[in-house]
C-alpha cells in the first residue's frame, strides 16, 4: 500500500485573493515578515497498489484529469509508504 | 423545438430556467438528470446555476464527469445550442467547451445583486434580439465568477468576437477585462455568470433576460426553416 500526498496551488501568475486576505490578517497580528501568502489544497489518497512507478503514473493522471485545473493551478505530489 | 435543462445534484436554478423557457419561449422543455445519456431529441441544452456536487474540489470539476456531459460535448460538436449559466458556465469551462476558468471573486464575497451588463456581441445565436452595445440589467449570484484566462486565450477571444457580455459599471468579481459571458469560436456554446432566467418578467425587477430566450427561439426557427426548405 502506498499513500499519495497531493498539493494543488494557484499558479504564481494568478492572483490569490485568499492568500492576500491571510497575508493582511497576519500583518494585523504583527507578523510583518510575511511578504507573500498562497493558499492551496492538500489531499491524501491511499492507493491499493504495490507498484510505486505505476502509482506515480496514475496519480499524475488523476492530477491532470481532475485534482488540478492546469489552466490556473500547479500540482505536485509525493508517494509514501502507506 | 425541444429544450433540455440538465439537473445535477446540487443544481438550484434549474426550476427558474425551466420556467423561463416555458414562459418566454413557449416550447416543450424537460429536466434531464445528470446520469441520462440521450440528448438526441433536444435542440438546445441549458446548464443551470447552483452548486453541483457541492462545488467540491473546484466548482464544476466533478459535474463535468457526469455521464450526461459526454452527450453535451457531442451535441455542442454537432452544432446544437448549449448555454451554461453561473455554475453551468463553470462546468462548460471545466469540460473544455469554453476556454478559461472562473476563480474566487477578488472580494472573497458572495455577490447577489442586479448587475449592469453591456452586450458586446449581438451577433450570436443567444443575443441577436439585443442591440449592439446595449446596456441591460441581469442579476448575479456567485462567489466564484472571476473569469480568468491567459493572454493568448484573451487575444483569441477578442479576435473571434467571443466576448459576449461585459460588466457595465461595477465589476462584481474582478474578472479579466470585465468579462461576464463568452462563447466558443463556432458561436453555438455560450457561458455567462449572470442569470437571465431570473430577469424575464417586470415583477422580477428586470425583464432584460427575456431576449436571450427569444434569440434562441429565433435562431432555431431560422435554422429549421432552412433545413426544411433545403
Amino acid at each position: 500500500m502506498f499513500k499519495a500526498v497531493v498539493y494543488v496551488t494557484l499558479r504564481e501568475s494568478v492572483l490569490d485573493p485568499q492568500g492576500h486576505a491571510v497575508k493582511g490578517a497576519l500583518h494585523t497580528l504583527g507578523f510583518d515578515e510575511v511578504n507573500n501568502a498562497r493558499i492551496g489544497k492538500y489531499m491524501e489518497l491511499t492507493l491499493d497498489t504495490t507498484d510505486r512507478a505505476q502509482a506515480e503514473e496514475r496519480v499524475r493522471e488523476m492530477c491532470e484529469k481532475l485534482l488540478a485545473n492546469t489552466v490556473v493551478e500547479d500540482y505536485r505530489f509525493e508517494i509514501v509508504e502507506g | 423545438m425541444r429544450v433540455a435543462v440538465i439537473v445535477f445534484p446540487g443544481s438550484n436554478a434549474d426550476i427558474d430556467l425551466y420556467n423561463a423557457v416555458e414562459d418566454v419561449m413557449g416550447v416543450p422543455v424537460d429536466y434531464v438528470w445528470h446520469s441520462d445519456t440521450d440528448l438526441s431529441q433536444y435542440d438546445a441544452i441549458l446548464l443551470p446555476g447552483g452548486f453541483s456536487y457541492g462545488d467540491y474540489l473546484r466548482c464544476g470539476a466533478v459535474a463535468r464527469f457526469s455521464p450526461v456531459m459526454e452527450q453535451v460535448v457531442k451535441a455542442a460538436e454537432a452544432g446544437k445550442l448549449v448555454m451554461g449559466i453561473c455554475n453551468g458556465f463553470q462546468i462548460l469551462t471545466e469540460v473544455g467547451l469554453l476556454p478559461g476558468v472562473l476563480l474566487r471573486n477578488t472580494s472573497l464575497k458572495f455577490r447577489c445583486k442586479l448587475s449592469g451588463l453591456r452586450v458586446e456581441n449581438n451577433q450570436t445565436a443567444f443575443t441577436r434580439d439585443y442591440a449592439a452595445g446595449e446596456e441591460i440589467q441581469i442579476p448575479i449570484a456567485h462567489g466564484e465568477g472571476n473569469y480568468y484566462c491567459d493572454e493568448e486565450t484573451l487575444e483569441k477571444l477578442k479576435a473571434g468576437n467571443q466576448i459576449v457580455f461585459r460588466y457595465h459599471g461595477e465589476n462584481p468579481n474582478g474578472s479579466l477585462e470585465d468579462i461576464a459571458g463568452i462563447c466558443n469560436e463556432q458561436g453555438n456554446v455560450l457561458g455567462m455568470m449572470p442569470h437571465p432566467e431570473r430577469a424575464v418578467h417586470t415583477w422580477m425587477t428586470s425583464d432584460d433576460g427575456r431576449r436571450m430566450f427569444t434569440s434562441i427561439l429565433k435562431t432555431w426557427r431560422e435554422k429549421s426553416s432552412v433545413t426544411t426548405h433545403a
